[in-house]
């Protein structure tokens, strides 16, 4: 599936300034890893221990993944994956 | 004494005092470091007594090198003991923060006070906020009250006296389709692209330094001591975490002698991710979706969720959560021992304070504060069936008749 995965501003230091990334995954996790291995640095600001961060949220067209299959969740092509921080709000 | 970095909560990287609240190196949230290393408690105190009559007079504590200009502050609100409510539950030294006693009717106004100070110290002319409603009020009215322009953004199914009491200041109100999770999702995609302040996502760690007023103000107002016991709501979980970082402030800075208090906090069944992690022994929240009448606190996915667990274990405390039904019961109970009206939010803690009562979680030599956020002029179908009104004619026969019927004793 090709999708495109966005960055927030404070990541795009280890983007070289991209917001936008376009991937091909056929779920959330791999579409991840294929914006880590153009962007190795990225890997180790969001993830931990393989799992994503607890103050990292993933979307996929606007819908938590949490509510869905978290890093299994799949991928239909044209799909936005959104990488936002979790700690606004309240 | 002065601010004098923002700090990450998980990894301590430090940056500069700017509108920013993630950390770029682990994305954790950013926290006000201070310099205190002069502060005098003795001083401090005297020059808090002197102060204000609102949240200013604890200035030196907030994230400012001087005092705010401020047309609308905020604090000092009442603290009043609750003996009717205390011998219903059981207990010997009960108090109630009434904090629907401010400009806007709920504590909101405390954090968005420091947040437009803060803002207007950064030069922004626009303000922003995703809102449960009491936010919403606060950030129209606190804006408007300083003169810069303002948009809300609220789900669109809010209380409608929620509305109202927002859209009265001139405010840009935006309704939108969907629960309070949608909006904040909305908003922190927007603070990227628009120069406008969110009070609480890029000003997020001044503005929730407003809430350590309410501590500092208990702590005062029991004529500087502390209580064993304190009990709260929880949405996001910051009001509850700054409270403890406000008594612990006080206590690290020598203001005050004594412990940290037990805290407990409550949040609706319908919606309950902090309250559901503490009973699991879970570090983390899973996010809901939440269905329950507090829609003030209806948060799934609660961005200070784990400091809140962190803190309620700590402190020997606990998070639990209450039903709809409790709900109203809480706001009726509090209603008729102590004269307050609270919103759906206080009923939710004065359920969970008779919840915890009654479990006999609470020792009986307990000096405990209830914290009331919000007013109940502002979620009036959460009452609207708890009580009859009897309707006559204007004769004292008529009275008499419909006394007898409704089995009430006439005097």
């Amino acid at each position: 599936m090709a999708v495109t995965v966005k960055i927030p501003a404070q990541l795009r230091g280890v983007t070289d300034g991209e917001g936008e990334i376009e991937v091909e995954g056929a779920t959330v996790g791999e579409a991840l890893d294929a914006v880590f291995d153009q962007h190795d640095d990225l890997r180790e600001r969001i993830t931990e221990d393989g799992g994503l961060r607890r103050f990292v949220n993933v979307y996929v067209s606007g819908e938590d993944i949490r509510f869905s299959d978290g890093l299994e969740t799949e991928l239909s092509d044209g799909d936005e994956v959104t990488i936002l921080p979790a700690v606004a709000g309240g | 004494m002065a601010p004098e970095a923002l700090v990450c909560r998980e990894c301590d990287a430090t940056y500069p005092l700017e509108a920013r609240y993630v950390c770029e190196q682990c994305f954790g949230p950013l926290d006000v470091a201070y310099d205190f290393s002069d502060l005098d408690p003795a001083e401090a105190r005297r020059k808090i007594q002197a102060g204000s009559r609102g949240i200013w007079r604890y200035a030196d504590f907030l994230p400012f090198a001087e005092r705010p200009r401020d047309p609308l502050e905020p604090g000092l609100t009442p603290l009043i003991r609750a003996d009717r409510l205390a011998e219903r539950l059981g207990l010997r030294e009960l108090w109630v923060k009434n904090d629907a006693a401010n400009p806007t009717h709920s504590f909101k106004d405390r954090v968005v006070a420091v947040a437009l100070a803060k803002a207007r110290e950064l030069g922004f002319t626009t303000v922003a906020c995703a809102s449960t409603g009491n936010l919403a009020n606060a950030v129209a009215a606190h804006a408007a009250a300083a003169g810069l322009d303002s948009y809300v953004f609220v789900p669109s199914d809010l209380e409608e006296q929620k509305l109202l009491a927002t859209g009265v200041y001139g405010t840009r109100l935006i309704g939108v389709k969907g629960n309070y999770d949608d909006v904040n999702r909305l908003c922190t995609q927007l603070c990227e692209t628009r120069p406008w302040a969110f009070v609480n996502v890029n000003l997020r760690p001044y503005y929730s330094q407003g809430s350590k007023t309410l501590a500092f103000e208990t702590v005062e107002q029991l004529g500087w001591s502390l209580p064993d016991r304190i009990v709260g709501p929880v949405a996001s979980g910051s009001l509850f975490t700054k409270l403890g970082r406000g008594f612990s402030e006080w206590i690290d800075l020598g203001l005050v002698e004594g412990d940290l208090p037990t805290f407990n906090g409550s949040q609706a069944t319908g919606c309950s991710p902090v309250a559901t992690a503490f009973a699991e022994g879970r570090d983390f929240c899973v996010p809901q979706r939440p269905e329950t009448i507090a829609k003030s606190l209806a948060i799934g996915d609660p961005a200070d969720g784990p400091y809140a667990l962190d803190l309620a274990r700590e402190t020997g405390g606990a998070i639990d959560s209450v039903t709809d039904e409790e709900i109203r019961e809480g706001i009726r109970l509090l209603a008729e021992t102590t004269g307050i009206f609270t919103e759906t939010a206080g009923g939710v803690t004065i359920a969970t304070l008779a919840k915890i009562a009654g479990r006999g979680d609470i020792d009986r030599d307990e000096c405990v504060v209830a914290y009331i956020t919000g007013e109940g002029l502002k979620t009036l179908d959460a009452t609207r069936d708890g009580f009859e009104m009897h309707e006559i004619e204007p004769t004292i026969e008529d009275l008499e008749a419909e006394l007898e019927r409704a089995g009430t004793v006439s005097v």
